[in-house]
């Protein structure tokens, strides 16, 4: 101990402020302590709903993000004639930089507005960040969910009508057994770690099953490797042993699922695969029509479903009054699973058929036989009374691990499915959805379906991202092609929801659809770690055409720190940190809302920014406004709001719709929410309450709300549903169903061009099915053995800190890990330098052995390498020298087949499948001991610090 | 028995996330053990002052093989070999509570202590020529102006597993205590006799055993379909074949 400050030297500091962190995705609330104005200590705030008080490795060195060289200070304008990449900058005022952007911008505007693309890296400010591209009137829009887990969104909304994270999760307070497939730890990451260890100690199972045992699969009572891609197969061999032993959920099933409902089978008929309606009068503005039919036992001819008295099949096949052959939605689902055995599984997973059948039986026999019933009263929307709510006590999660492959969404349709089979659904012990989900399947927001909607000096008359539910919905011009430069939304990624990032940059340099003048990243890394195919992506915004420009004209990068990409910008904006910003955590968009009701939370800042930096948001309210955005200026022109913390209070969706960015202390006296009148104190009133606001539902409205009458008509009150009605479960996916008949030509409206016919009908299966990863199918097996993935360490997930002083001593560099069997057939040891090769290119790296690793399988930490100089770290830092990036092996683009060119995504969802690549390994025996690919020396950006101190003693408030 | 604040550690829950790592190293740094300085913060093989630091190693072959995250820090022993070898009286050990300090003051920075540590739980400042290490944050769980539930180590108040516990283990209704009794606490190299305060809580494990007959039951929803839940009888039978 410093006696000289003695133990009882005031140790804390001398001011207290709450805000939220952004360390990473999951929003834990902060209590920030200062002493003489320097950040002293930053821990979890006990009071705050998400994180109750702990806070993560990263949470806690948000000190470093303060005092990290690579900070942006200035706006920078890239040199004349310079390239890009070589960081030639020279430093503007803002003033000079909007003058640019606004001239630029308006231009385009008043011209051609898809010419205009925003693409952002994190979607916890599409709300804001959305609205701006719509109000410009580009549908070039979209946020990084494509490149990282739309698959689990679309997968399971598509399904279930809510998904994992934000929209819902494990309800690991009342299951007894949890089952964790895939990397998953990153989403959500604190609220899981709290869950998991309550749920282990309170005598819980946790079965992890993951090529891969680290993170939380090192605490699971079992872990079960299995090979990159394949869980499909496993989940629909789980789903065929439940079935075949009865283990299902019947009563479920029937009422609240479409497993009973009656399908076309009239192979001639342009209705084939679709459910057959009766007639009857349809209520307006009704998204599903209680239409349908179910089979009864006991008259033994169809009838509507859900009839009361009814008692319908759940299997079989019968004939309608009119000859029409139907079957129930779930006997084709039996009928499917027939071919998916144990033992077919264990061919393709590894996974012993003995140890799938184990799983299922405790899945099966844990939710049948440990049923909770708790004394909660609701009235389900069929207006029937019920005096408790039960539950059968076996959770889920999953994320990238399952999503990030190109086969992703039907397996996480067959995990809905085995949610669902097994009864989970919004019940205790299983899923539980976050408001404002469940919403409809799909729900009710739709992108524009045709160009026409893309008009100078125009909004946008719908969102950019929506939820296509029929071939209308796409967003395609009269020959079936795509609107948008990222493709989605149209035949060749039909169910693109989050959009395709991670194709912008190549489609934009090909001019494949067209050519753009400016695109704007903001916070994503795209020269580096948040891009595929790193090494060509970087020529790429290089890339001049025949009259010496730039084949992507203009390139904006707003960022708080010298990334890779930063050395390729035009046009530098420097943003303020987490701790030097207001920012909402807003119910339009992805808000932190918790099981039990919604909760909506903000960011007020705790310190002053460098005077050069500006936050984006004042940067897009600033831009809005200049440029005249209908929403951000009166009829006269003037603006209307000040700045962005003017724009959170006042801002409307429409005049006098009461619906703003955030939901607490709405009205004149701050004594509504959700709705209410904008209220000038609502700042205020965030601070006062731990920057939270949250709503608990009465305990009625918690559980089943997918068809909780009482939840589903506060839900339409409080305008979070368009609609109070069943949002029954999808076993059998009539949406995608529509697809295929359009594709084989069956339906009167729009059809895919021809070349794309033949994806759409087989990927478009209303039913979950198993088939290779696209990318593995293509490639050589024999030469490339191995699959390769990546995870992020638990002190880095999500974080933009990988530079941090603290964080980057515990992860300076990555090792390639694989089984010490790869390395005796190759003959090199743990820890020897080796190539890592792939069909796109190779990596040198060091490796390391491992026993928790499927010995098909080899993995790293992503995002750890750097580009020598990047982040302003010394050059020959082990980042740079040691690191490696796994992305120079992945390819954004399958390979070309027929002179079409696909992504590497998901055929459905364009889900970027980052999981599929497959390489093998050898020695490197250059004796050169570093990582390449290496760059040019990336040099320190005008504003960044110069000196990089040798040591640091960082101690609050010594400047002092 | 005097009062000897100590860890225990859950390495059932514990997924080695590093929290109590970085908050160990925030709190501290600017507080009455600081600073905790770093060496080329921002250069090449970084390396720092942690009181706290988490190792992860394997056991077994795949597929029988555990990945075990294992946080280590001063173990605070009842007999710490550390406070004998210090030439100056700079390493010593509090009657009142049992923490193992150093007087940096006193401190001349021979590193004795280090070589006497077999746990490895020193950490030399090389700036300011001292030895530092864990004080379970001496300067919060004293302190008055904290409310009650925040006088913890910042490791335990950060941890989101709470895989941390804190307490006196030489009161035995303590939750740590109990802990130890009931969970299987063990100590550190007991061998080497230094008694280390800090304790670990060994994995745990939780199966479930489904017997046959427990799978299928007699209101097998199957049956509602008309399919018998053993599957079809296709084989041949003596009904089938016999005819007396």
């Amino acid at each position: 101990m410093n006696k000289s400050l003695g133990v009882n030297v005031k140790t804390g500091g001398n001011e207290v402020k709450n805000t939220t962190c952004y360390m990473c995705a999951c929003r834990c609330g902060i209590r920030v302590t200062l002493r003489q104005g320097e950040v002293r200590y930053i821990e979890g705030n006990p009071d705050h709903p998400l994180n109750k008080g702990v806070i993560c490795a990263k949470g806690a060195s948000g000190i470093m993000k303060q005092h990290s060289p690579a900070r942006l200070t200035k706006p920078l304008l890239r040199k004349k004639g310079s390239d890009r990449g070589a960081a030639e900058f020279e430093e503007i005022t803002w003033d000079s930089a909007f003058s640019i952007l606004e001239r630029r911008l308006a231009k385009i505007r008043e011209t051609d507005p898809k010419k205009f693309a925003l693409f952002t890296g994190r979607d916890q400010m599409q709300a804001l960040t959305g609205l701006f591209a719509k109000q410009f009137g580009t549908p070039n829009y979209a946020a990084h969910g494509g490149f990282c887990s739309v698959n689990m969104a679309a997968g399971m909304i598509y399904s279930i009508g809510g998904s994992f994270w934000e929209f819902g999760g494990p309800d690991l307070e009342r299951a007894r057994l949890f089952v964790m497939i895939g990397t998953a730890e990153d989403h959500h990451s604190n609220p899981l770690k709290m869950a998991i260890s309550k749920f282990k100690r309170s005598g819980g199972r946790f079965v992890s099953i993951n090529p891969v045992r680290t993170g939380y699969s090192a605490i699971a009572d079992e872990w079960v490797p299995i090979k990159p891609g394949t869980d499909g197969a496993l989940l629909l061999a789980l789903n065929h042993e439940l079935i075949l032993h009865g283990l299902y959920d019947r009563d479920f099933l029937i009422q609240y699922t479409n497993a009973a409902e009656l399908v076309n089978q009239d192979e001639d008929s342009n209705e084939f695969g679709m459910f057959v309606r009766a007639e009857v009068p349809a209520d307006e503005g009704c998204f599903d029509p209680p239409n349908k039919l179910w089979w009864d036992r006991n008259l033994d001819r169809a009838i509507l479903a859900r009839s009361e008295k009814a008692d319908p099949k759940l299997l079989g096949h019968y004939t309608l009054a009119d000859g029409t052959p139907v079957k129930t939605a779930f006997q084709l689902l039996v009928e499917r699973l027939r071919q998916y055995t144990p033992e077919w599984a264990e061919t393709v997973t590894g996974v012993p058929a003995d140890t799938i059948r184990r799983l299922a039986h405790e899945m099966g026999v844990t939710a049948r036989d440990q049923k909770i019933e708790l004394p909660i009263s609701w009235t389900d929307v069929w207006g029937r009374e019920h005096d408790s709510v039960t539950g059968n006590p076996v959770a889920f999660h999953a994320m990238r691990g399952l999503a990030a492959h190109s086969n992703g969404f039907q397996t996480i349709r067959a995990l809905s499915i085995l949610m669902t089979v097994l009864g989970t659904i919004d019940r205790p012990g299983g899923f539980r959805h976050k408001a404002p989900f469940p919403r409809p399947i799909p729900p009710c927001a739709k992108t524009p379906n045709d160009p026409s909607a893309v008009r100078p000096g125009t909004p946008l008359g719908d969102m950019p991202l929506g939820w296509p539910a029929e071939p209308d919905d796409l967003f395609v011009d009269e020959h079936g092609e795509p609107v948008r430069i990222d493709k989605a939304f149209s035949w060749e990624y039909p169910l693109a929801v989050h959009g395709m990032m991670h194709n912008v940059i190549t489609n934009a340099t090909r001019g494949d659809p067209y050519r753009i003048d400016t695109l704007m990243i903001f916070m994503a890394n795209m020269a580096w770690n948040s891009t595929m195919n790193t090494v060509e992506v970087r020529k790429m915004l290089n890339e001049k055409d025949e009259n010496g420009e730039f084949k992507i004209p203009f390139l904006v990068v707003c960022d708080t720190f010298q990334s890779e990409t930063v050395a390729f910008a035009d046009l530098v904006l420097p943003d303020t940190t987490y701790l030097e910003r207001h920012d909402v955590m807003s119910m339009l968009d992805r808000p932190i809302s918790e099981y039990e009701g919604p909760v909506d939370s903000v960011r007020i800042p705790v310190i002053d920014p460098p005077s050069g930096c500006k936050p984006f948001q004042e940067v897009l309210i600033e831009l809005a406004s200049r440029l005249g955005f209908p929403k951000f200026v009166h009829k006269d022109g003037r603006r209307k709001f000040k700045d962005y913390p003017d724009f959170v209070v006042n801002y409307e969706t429409d005049p006098g719709s009461g619906i703003g960015f955030l939901a607490g202390w709405r009205g004149e006296n701050g004594d509504q929410f959700m709705k209410g009148s904008p209220n000038p104190n609502q700042w205020e009133k965030y601070r006062q309450n731990n920057c939270v606001y949250q709503y608990h539902l009465p305990k009625s409205y918690q559980y089943m709300r997918n068809w909780n009458m009482g939840y589903l008509e506060w839900a339409q009150d409080h305008r979070l549903v368009r609609y109070a009605e069943a949002i029954n479960l999808h076993i059998y996916s009539e949406v995608l169903q529509q697809f295929r008949l359009a594709a084989q030509g069956k339906t009167s409206d729009r059809q895919p061009p021809d070349r794309l016919r033949k994806r759409i009908e087989t990927y478009f299966d209303p039913l979950p099915f198993y088939y290779e990863p696209l990318e593995s199918r293509m490639t050589d097996k024999g030469k490339y053995p191995l699959k390769a993935i990546t995870q992020r360490p638990m002190a880095m997930y999500h974080s933009w800190d990988s530079q941090n002083a603290w964080l980057r001593q515990i992860h300076s560099h990555n090792y390639l890990y694989m089984s010490p069997l790869v390395g005796k057939e190759q003959e090199f040891s743990d820890g020897d330098w080796i190539w890592v090769e792939s069909m796109w290119g190779k990596v040198k790296c060091m490796c390391r052995f491992s026993e928790a690793v499927e010995p098909g399988t080899v993995w790293t930490w992503n995002a750890i390498g750097k580009a020598n100089g990047a982040w302003n770290l010394a050059p020959g830092s082990d980042e740079a020298k040691k690191g490696f990036l796994l992305n120079h092996l992945i390819s954004e683009e399958l390979p070309a087949a027929e002179h079409e060119s696909y992504s590497n995504s998901d055929p459905i969802t364009g889900q970027a499948a980052w999981y599929d690549v497959q390489v093998r390994v050898y020695p490197a025996e250059d004796g050169k001991n570093m990582s390449m690919p290496q760059f040019d020396k990336m040099k320190p950006v005008p504003g960044v610090s110069k000196k990089r101190k040798p040591w640091l003693a960082y101690f609050a408030g010594e400047k002092q | 028995m005097s009062k000897q604040l100590a860890l225990v550690i859950d390495l059932n829950v514990c997924v080695g996330c590093h929290a109590c790592v970085t908050s160990c190293k925030e709190w501290n740094t600017s507080g009455s053990a600081g600073a905790l300085p770093d060496e080329r913060p921002y250069g090449k093989d970084p390396s720092g002052t942690f009181f706290n630091r988490v190792q992860t190693f394997e056991v077994g072959e795949f597929p029988n093989v555990e990945t075990v995250h294992f946080p280590k820090s001063c173990l605070h022993c009842e007999d710490p070999p550390c406070v004998p070898v210090c030439p100056t009286g700079a390493s010593y050990k509090r009657e009142e509570d049992g923490i193992v300090l150093v007087d940096y003051d006193k401190c001349i920075g021979c590193e004795y202590c280090s070589w006497a540590c077999p746990y490895g739980a020193r950490e030399i400042d090389t700036r300011q020529k001292v030895m530092k290490k864990c004080t379970l944050c001496v300067d919060r769980i004293y302190d008055p102006e904290l409310p009650e539930s925040e006088r913890k180590p910042a490791c335990v108040l950060a941890c989101p597993t709470s895989a941390r516990l804190f307490g006196d283990v030489n009161d035995p209704d303590s939750e740590v205590s109990v802990a130890i009794r009931e969970e299987g606490g063990y100590q550190l190299m007991p061998e080497w006799g230094t008694n280390p305060a800090n304790h670990y809580l060994p994995r745990r494990k939780q199966r479930i055993t489904i017997h046959e007959d427990e799978l299928i039951r007699a209101d097998s929803p199957l049956k509602k379909e008309g399919v018998h839940p053993h599957g079809p009888v296709e084989d041949v039978t003596l009904d089938d074949v016999t005819s007396w």
